[in-house]
């Protein structure tokens, strides 16, 4: 192996270093900050940030955004609570359906009326959380307890949390797809360069419309998820959770242009985010200073950007780099 | 006067091809019969609707009107996709690839192989470098496709059309990057291909190798067919004359526009450059330009001579060696300081390093210049619009107007464009990297002749070109560069071919620091 090579390694996973030494600092200054539970609720607690930035990292690699995630979650959170007393099924179904809605919308807007994805989803994010609220009257919705419907954001899965484990999945899944199918690559192609992919006879639209869908399905989950865990559909959540699952694509290595990128560094940028938050909150605990939720926002946005450049730094880039390991 | 082959057998009849952008022309009445198993050139000048005619049958661009029927059935395809599936294999002119996935991916793409669902990646490593080695051409696939030059670029893109096993395979300017020792690979793959019965449609501005490879030809002006004939049939000077809509009498039989020069003219040293060095590919390069003189590079692909030009002007960083620019030493950091010191750089990979697409001819004409066009930030336009129509006229871009985007402009007019920019700013050294790429021969005779007053008007110019006729009739010295080092130094008119190509191939010693 010769150093380029390393170097696009470690550049590539750059963010695990910085995910391990962050979990190294808290394990040797925090008590219990490695204890069962609070790795537990940590877990549980962002496996719907991941959801999100998983369908945000493919339509990223295919040089796109969407920009609806958060309200699209929310609406979600909101149809599932309204469906939940009809049994676990029925919520998931009503969720998800309101994800796939407003992913099909996304995904014509952009491949049929061929506008610019940022003004699509910014177009769907604004009626999907309007939708959001006058579904849910303007208040919360609670959930139903009796039929179970709470089971898929409190319950466990032997000793893991049930949402965690269908994060795990999905990314396994997703994963699979990028660097063993001829979608995956397809993807990755259309981010490289659109018009080159379509003269090299490549599918492009068919397959920006299935990213769209799917980014619109998995945060509609992430509402199925978000609604089951707090009890409630929550038509004023999401707001910006968009900007966090950007985050969390670009520390992960994707390229924001499009064309590069990794599903599994995406996961470690989600729970990079999750812990610098945890993290922040056991400095709270232990009272030597207090942050407020503005400091905590401020310490956040520069570790993100001190991680980039290191990234930068290493790969010998500016601004951002590509995985270049190319496939498998 | 089409001469028309034996319907029943024809593999591609298109007729009375009409095709207007926003109204504009572009294809008017455009047609062309290729028989099964023939290779079939198409030619015309720049703008002249080639590309468009190709977009057209694959799907790309809708067409207005006409027919097409391929292997006797009406052919109506929405994407280059359906073409592709329908047994038409296309590269289209400037390497349509992703450059920041790897070449695997860019030659497997579309025809994945899959091992229970999933790709196999060892298996399409393999495939990618079978089809590579057809071209004896052995690097790492996995590599992404940017890393390599535009040679092995486009290599790539003909590996990828021919391994689909098409019918017809579409070639838009295939040998404009390549050197001979491509080319003559490039040619046995056509001949195989014609061997097995597929047919190959042919675009290429040089006409010798048209000679060489094709059986039939059609000829485009102003987005029709002006002429079909065997190749055998028509001779050079007819077919440039149909090319260019003029008498046969009128077209002369000159290789290139550069006439005898008044080397009276010439000079004092402009720029010296002493032991240049800077990795594998500049070792040792040694080279003066005079004012008013057009010195040259000759070299074989890969001989350094694009490499050296990077170094001169910056875009690279130097290792070792001294420059001098009106005898003040001079050591560029970056591209700006070249360009303060009066140097231009017209690079010969215009996609990726000169035009902005997106932008308008005008805009890309004085995109360097408006810092000198400007008065307190504020543009004076009338001075933009008087230069951007000089030089509309003077390089003859064939354009809708000033206003109209580079993007939309064919290959050989951008390639004009990117010129004119660098022509727009006076530079007193000009660097050249095969201008006359992908231009046809009317307009490469106006390029000629420009780069010779040019040169008359006292611009020292360093021009490189893969065209030794340009070269040896053009330069008047020429530096032979072979693996990164100066082999020798000749005077231009004076010296024979046999001379240069021998110091190509296998130069001998390097050449003392010249005087
Ligand atoms: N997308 C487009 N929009 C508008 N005009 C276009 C577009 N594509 C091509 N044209 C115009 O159509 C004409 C034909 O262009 P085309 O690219 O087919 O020429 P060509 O024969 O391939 O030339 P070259 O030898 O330079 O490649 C040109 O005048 C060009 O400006
Ligand atoms: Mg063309």
């Amino acid at each position: 192996m010769n150093s380029a090579r390393l170097i696009g390694i470690v550049g590539t996973y750059g963010v695990v270093v910085a995910l391990a030494a962050l979990v190294l600092f808290g394990f040797l200054r925090y008590e219990r900050f490695l204890g069962f539970f609070n790795v537990m609720s940590v877990l549980r607690y962002n496996s719907m940030f991941a959801l999100v930035a998983l369908g945000m990292c493919f339509v990223i690699m295919t040089g796109g955004i969407d920009l609806s995630v958060g309200s699209v979650a929310a609406l979600g959170s909101v149809a599932s609570a309204l469906a939940s007393p009809h049994g676990i099924a029925a919520g998931v179904a009503a969720g998800v359906g309101a994800g796939l809605a407003a992913g099909l919308i996304n995904a014509l807007l952009v491949t049929r009326a061929n506008l610019m994805p940022f003004i699509a989803t910014l177009a769907t994010m604004l009626a999907a959380s309007g939708s959001a609220l006058l579904l849910a009257g303007n208040q919360s919705v609670s959930v139903s307890y009796d039929s179970g419907f709470t089971a898929i954001g409190q319950g466990n899965f032997w000793i893991f949390p049930i949402p965690a484990v269908i994060a795990l999945v999905a990314y396994v899944v997703g994963s699979v797809v990028l660097n063993y199918t001829s979608t995956g690559r397809t993807v990755l192609a259309i981010g490289g360069g659109e018009d080159a992919s379509r003269l090299m006879g490549l599918r492009t639209d068919r397959i920006k419309f299935l990213v769209y869908v799917a980014s619109g399905c998995l945060a509609g989950l992430a509402g199925v998820v978000l609604a089951s865990q707090f009890g409630a559909g929550q038509p004023i959540e999401g707001v910006g959770w968009e900007l966090s699952a950007i985050a969390a694509v670009v520390v992960g290595g994707t390229l924001l242009t499009g064309g590069s990128g990794s599903v599994m560094t995406t996961l470690a940028g989600v729970l990079l985010l999750g812990i610098l938050f945890n993290i922040l909150n056991f400095e709270n605990g232990l009272g030597w200073i207090s942050l407020s939720a503005y400091w905590q926002s401020v310490i956040r946005g520069l570790f993100l950007l001190v991680v980039v450049l290191l990234q930068a730094r290493l790969t010998g880039r500016r601004g951002s780099w590509p995985a270049t390991t190319s496939g498998p | 006067m089409i001469t028309q082959p034996d319907q029943a057998a024809l593999l591609l009849d298109m007729r009375d091809i009409q095709k207007r952008f926003a109204g504009i022309p572009a294809l008017a009445g455009a047609s062309l019969q290729v028989l099964p198993g023939e290779v079939h050139a198409l030619i015309g000048q720049n703008g002249g609707g080639k590309s468009t005619l190709i977009k057209v049958l694959t799907g790309y661009h809708r067409r207005d009107g006409g027919q097409v029927l391929f292997e006797q059935r009406p052919f109506e395809v929405g994407s280059p996709h359906e073409a592709q599936v329908s047994g038409i294999s296309t590269i289209y002119q400037e390497i349509n690839l992703v450059p920041l996935r790897s070449v695997t991916e860019n030659i497997c793409l579309g025809r994945e192989k899959r091992r229970r669902g999933l790709l196999d990646w060892s298996a399409m490593h393999a495939e990618a470098e079978r089809l590579l080695s057809r071209f004896s051409i052995r690097i790492d696939v996995r590599r992404p496709l940017g890393d390599f030059n535009t040679a092995t670029q486009q290599m790539v893109a003909i590996a990828r059309a021919i391994g689909f096993s098409a019918r017809l395979v579409i070639m838009d300017e295939p040998t404009s990057s390549l050197d001979e020792r491509e080319v003559s690979v490039l040619f046995s793959v056509v001949r195989q291909l014609k061997a097995e019965g597929v047919s190959v449609l042919f675009v290429s501005h040089k006409l010798d190798e048209l000679y060489e490879v094709c059986d039939r030809v059609t000829i485009m002006r102003d987005g029709h067919t002006v002429r079909s004939a065997a190749m055998s049939d028509i001779g050079k000077l007819e077919l440039v004359a149909a090319m260019l809509g003029r008498d046969v009498a009128v077209v002369d039989g000159h290789a290139t526009a550069f006439g005898a020069r008044d080397r009276s003219r010439i000079g004092d040293v402009l720029f010296t450059a002493q032991g240049l060095s800077a990795g594998q590919s500049v070792r040792n390069v040694t080279f003066d330009v005079r004012r008013g003189e057009i010195a040259s590079f000759a070299g074989l692909l890969g001989a350094g001579r694009t490499e050296t030009a990077r170094l001169v002007f910056g875009a690279d960083r130097l290792k070792a060696g001294e420059m001098t620019m009106e005898r003040a030493s001079y050591h560029p950091e970056r591209a700006a300081d070249a360009i303060a010191a009066g140097m231009g750089f017209c690079t010969e990979d215009r996609k990726a390093e000169g035009i902005v697409p997106e932008m308008t001819v005008a805009e890309n004409i004085t995109l360097a210049l408006l810092p000198k066009i400007s008065r307190n930030g504020i543009l004076n336009e009338d001075r933009q619009r008087e230069i951007v129509a000089r030089f509309i006229r003077d390089l003859g871009i064939k354009c809708s107007g000033p206003n109209q985007k580079v993007r939309e402009l064919s290959g050989g007019n951008q390639q004009k464009v990117l010129l004119a920019r660098w022509l727009a700013m006076n530079p007193k050294l000009l660097i050249l990297d095969e201008p006359t790429r992908g231009i046809d021969v009317g307009a490469k005779g106006e390029i000629q002749r420009l780069i010779l007053k040019l040169a008359d008007d006292g611009l020292g110019v360093l021009m490189i070109s893969s065209e030794i006729e340009e070269v040896m009739e053009g330069a008047d010295r020429i530096f032979v560069l072979r693996e990164g080092v100066s082999v020798a130094e000749l005077e231009g008119q004076a010296a024979n071919v046999e001379d240069v190509l021998a110091a190509m191939a296998h130069g001998g010693s390097p050449v003392e620091a010249a005087a």
